[in-house]
C-alpha cells in the first residue's frame, strides 16, 4: 500500500562542532544520496527543515541546501515545526511524490546551536509567549519536562531511580552509534549523582543542544523498483497532527492550558493522538512494532511515550522498563540509537535522525545496536506550539 | 519620595493581574461560549466550535490545587532577570483552577520551595517583586502554599 519509499539516509555526526549548519546539511545530504545511489542532479525536489538560530539562510533551508549542493533547477520547499520540522519536511516531500509532481526528493535538516539552555531569540517581544515565559517565570525547557516527570511520580509512583534507569539504558544503546555525540555508559548511581537541574530531573537526564545534520532520500516505490534500489524502506504513515481543544496538559511555551469550561476534554490526549494517527493511516498497531525512536527530551518523558505510542497502558511504563522490554534484546526496544540522551537535540535534524535510525534498523544495517529481525518501526516527537510528528516505516 | 524610601511598584507585565490585598489573575471570558482565557484572548475565541469575538475581563480563582511542580536550580537565560547575585533558585508550580478548569503556571512565593509542595496541595495567589532597577520594583503573580 506504500507508494513512497526511503531510498537512502545519511547523517553528519552530532557534536558541538561550532561550524556553519549548511556544512552538516550538505554532508548528510551527500551521504544520503550516496546511500541511495542517486546523483544530486536526479533530485527533483529539495525539502528543507528550517533552523531559527542561524539567520536568514536557516529560514529558507531548502534553498540554502540546494544552492550549496549546486543549483540544478530542482523545486524547493522549507518547513518549520520546531522539533517536528524534519517530519513536516518529510511530509511535504511525500505529498509531492504522491501527487505525482516528482519522483525523487531530498529532505535535509541541520542545526548549529548555542551553548546552554535553549533561549528565545534576542529582542524584547512582550507579545511572544516564548519570550514571556523566560521573563516572567524563568521557565526553561527543562521546567516543563520536570513538571511532567513530577506528575508521573505522583500519578503512577515513578521514582528518580526509574528515570535514571532510562538514561542508563539509552547510554548503553548509544555506545555503539558512530553518529551519537555522547558515547559513554552511565550507571544508575552515576546518573543519580549528577547535578539536579529541575527537580526531579538531573543534568544527565535532560537532553543537551547539539550541532548535527540528517537527510533522507524519498522516491516513489515505482521509481525505486525501476532503479533496482536495494532494501527500500516503505513509508507507511506520517502523522503531523495538532492538539484538540481543550488541550489540558500544560505545553511549552504556554502559561496555561486551555479551559475545559465550554468543551469536554478530548477523548485522546495530544501525545497519544500523534501515534494514533500514524497507526490509523498505516492500518497497523503498536503490537506490530519491532522498535521505536521516541523524543526523550528527558529520561522521564521516554516513559510517557511508551504509553502514548501504545506499548503499554497508562502507569505501566516503569514495569516495561524494569522487565528489560525496551532495551535492545527486549520485546520492543526503544531508542536503540541512544536517543536524545546520547545525541542532544539538533532541532531541525532530529526528527530526520529518528527516521535514519529506523531505516538502518529495518535494513539490518545498525551494526552492534541492531534490533534482531526488525520489520516495523515508529518515530514519535512533539514540537513546540503544538506540532505532533510520527513516522511509521516497514520493510 | 525624595529620600527614596518609597519605590514605585509596577507590574512586570501590563494587565495580567490585580494588585492589592486580594490579588487575582485577570483573564477574560468569551461572551459567546464562556471559555476562560489566561493570558487574555482577543479578537477570536480559540474554541473550534465558537466564532466569538467579544470578551469580558474575568478575575480567576485566587486558590487552586498543585498539578505539578519543579524548581530552577540554575539561572535561566535572558530575558529572565535575576534578582541578585549569587543566583537564588526558585520553585515553579502548575496549578489547577477548579472553576476555570485550567492549569496556570507560576513561580512559587518567596521563602517556599519544592519541599513545601506536593501534587494536590492547595496554593493561593500573591503578588511579589520579580526584579528591580534603581527606581522601580517590577511585580509578578506567584503561588503561595497554604498550610
Amino acid at each position: 500500500m506504500s507508494d513512497v519509499v526511503i531510498a537512502g539516509v545519511g547523517m553528519h555526526p552530532w557534536g558541538k562542532w561550532g561550524r556553519n549548519f549548511v556544512e552538516y546539511g550538505v554532508a548528510a545530504a551527500r551521504a544520503a544520496l550516496a546511500d541511495a545511489g542517486i546523483a544530486w542532479r536526479d533530485v527533483q525536489l529539495v525539502s528543507g527543515a528550517d533552523t531559527m538560530r542561524n539567520g536568514y539562510p536557516g529560514y529558507v533551508s531548502g534553498a540554502t541546501f540546494a544552492q550549496a549542493l549546486g543549483w540544478t533547477g530542482a523545486r524547493v520547499a522549507s518547513s518549520y515545526a520546531a522539533c517536528a520540522s524534519g517530519a513536516t519536511a518529510l511530509e511535504v516531500a511525500r505529498a509531492e511524490i504522491l501527487a505525482g509532481r516528482c519522483e525523487v526528493a531530498l529532505v535535509v535538516g541541520a542545526d548549529t546551536t548555542p551553548k546552554g539552555f535553549l533561549a528565545p531569540n534576542a529582542g524584547d517581544r512582550p507579545d511572544d509567549p516564548d519570550w514571556l515565559r523566560f521573563r516572567l517565570l524563568g521557565a526553561t525547557n527543562p521546567t516543563y519536562f520536570a513538571l511532567y516527570a513530577r506528575r508521573r511520580m505522583a500519578l503512577y509512583g515513578a521514582t528518580e531511580t526509574d528515570f535514571a534507569m532510562v538514561r542508563a539504558k539509552n547510554g548503553r544503546h548509544g555506545l555503539e552509534n558512530p553518529n551519537a555525540r555522547y558515547r559513554k555508559a552511565f550507571s544508575v548511581d552515576e546518573v543519580l549523582a549528577s547535578a539536579m537541574v529541575a527537580d526531579p530531573l538531573r543534568l544527565l537526564e535532560i537532553c543537551a543542544t547539539s550541532d548535527g545534520g540528517a537527510a533522507v532520500v524519498l522516491t516513489s516505490a515505482e521509481w525505486a523498483a525501476k532503479r533496482g534500489t536495494e532494501k527500500p524502506v516503505a513509508v507507511r504513515a506520517i502523522s503531523t497532527v495538532t492538539p484538540a481543544f481543550p488541550q489540558t496538559v500544560i505545553e511549552m511555551p504556554n502559561f496555561s492550558t486551555d479551559s475545559g469550561v465550554a468543551v469536554p476534554d478530548a477523548v485522546t490526549p495530544f501525545k497519544s493522538a500523534i501515534a494514533a494517527a500514524a497507526y490509523e493511516e498505516a492500518g497497523i498497531g503498536p503490537e506490530d512494532l519491532s522498535l521505536a525512536e521516541v523524543y526523550d527530551l528527558s529520561s522521564a518523558l521516554e516513559l510517557d511515550w511508551y504509553e502514548d505510542i501504545g506499548l503499554c497502558k497508562a502507569g505501566e511504563a516503569e514495569q516495561l522498563l524494569h522487565d528489560g522490554d525496551t532495551a535492545i534484546g527486549g520485546r520492543i526496544p526503544v531508542n536503540p540509537s541512544g536517543g536524545l540522551a546520547c545525541f542532544g537535540e539538533a532541532v531541525p535534524a532530529q526528527a530526520l535522525a529518528q527516521v535514519c535510525e529506523v531505516a538502518w534498523q529495518l535494513r539490518g544495517q545498525a551494526g552492534a545496536r541492531q534490533v534482531e529481525g526488525a520489520a516495523v518501526g515508529i518515530t514519535a516527537n512533539q514540537g513546540l506550539f503544538g506540532h505532533g510528528s510520527a513516522v511509521l516505516l516497514s520493510v | 519620595m525624595a529620600d527614596g524610601a518609597t519605590r514605585e511598584r509596577v507590574p512586570a507585565v501590563e494587565g495580567w493581574f490585580s494588585i492589592g490585598d486580594a490579588p487575582a489573575l485577570i483573564g477574560n471570558r468569551c461572551t459567546s461560549c464562556g471559555t476562560v482565557f489566561f493570558p487574555k484572548a482577543s479578537n477570536f475565541c480559540r474554541n473550534p466550535d465558537c466564532n466569538g469575538e467579544v470578551f469580558a475581563d474575568a478575575e480567576l480563582s485566587r486558590t487552586g490545587t498543585v498539578w505539578s511542580y519543579t524548581d530552577a536550580q540554575y539561572q535561566p537565560p535572558p530575558p529572565y532577570i535575576p534578582r541578585g547575585d549569587p543566583y537564588q533558585p526558585f520553585a515553579i508550580a502548575a496549578v489547577e483552577l477548579e472553576a476555570e478548569q485550567m492549569v496556570v503556571l507560576g513561580q512559587v512565593a518567596d521563602g517556599f520551595g519544592i519541599a513545601d509542595l506536593h501534587v494536590g496541595s492547595r496554593v493561593e495567589l500573591v503578588v511579589e517583586t520579580l526584579y528591580s532597577d534603581d527606581e522601580r520594583d517590577y511585580l509578578v503573580y506567584r503561588w503561595k502554599p497554604l498550610s
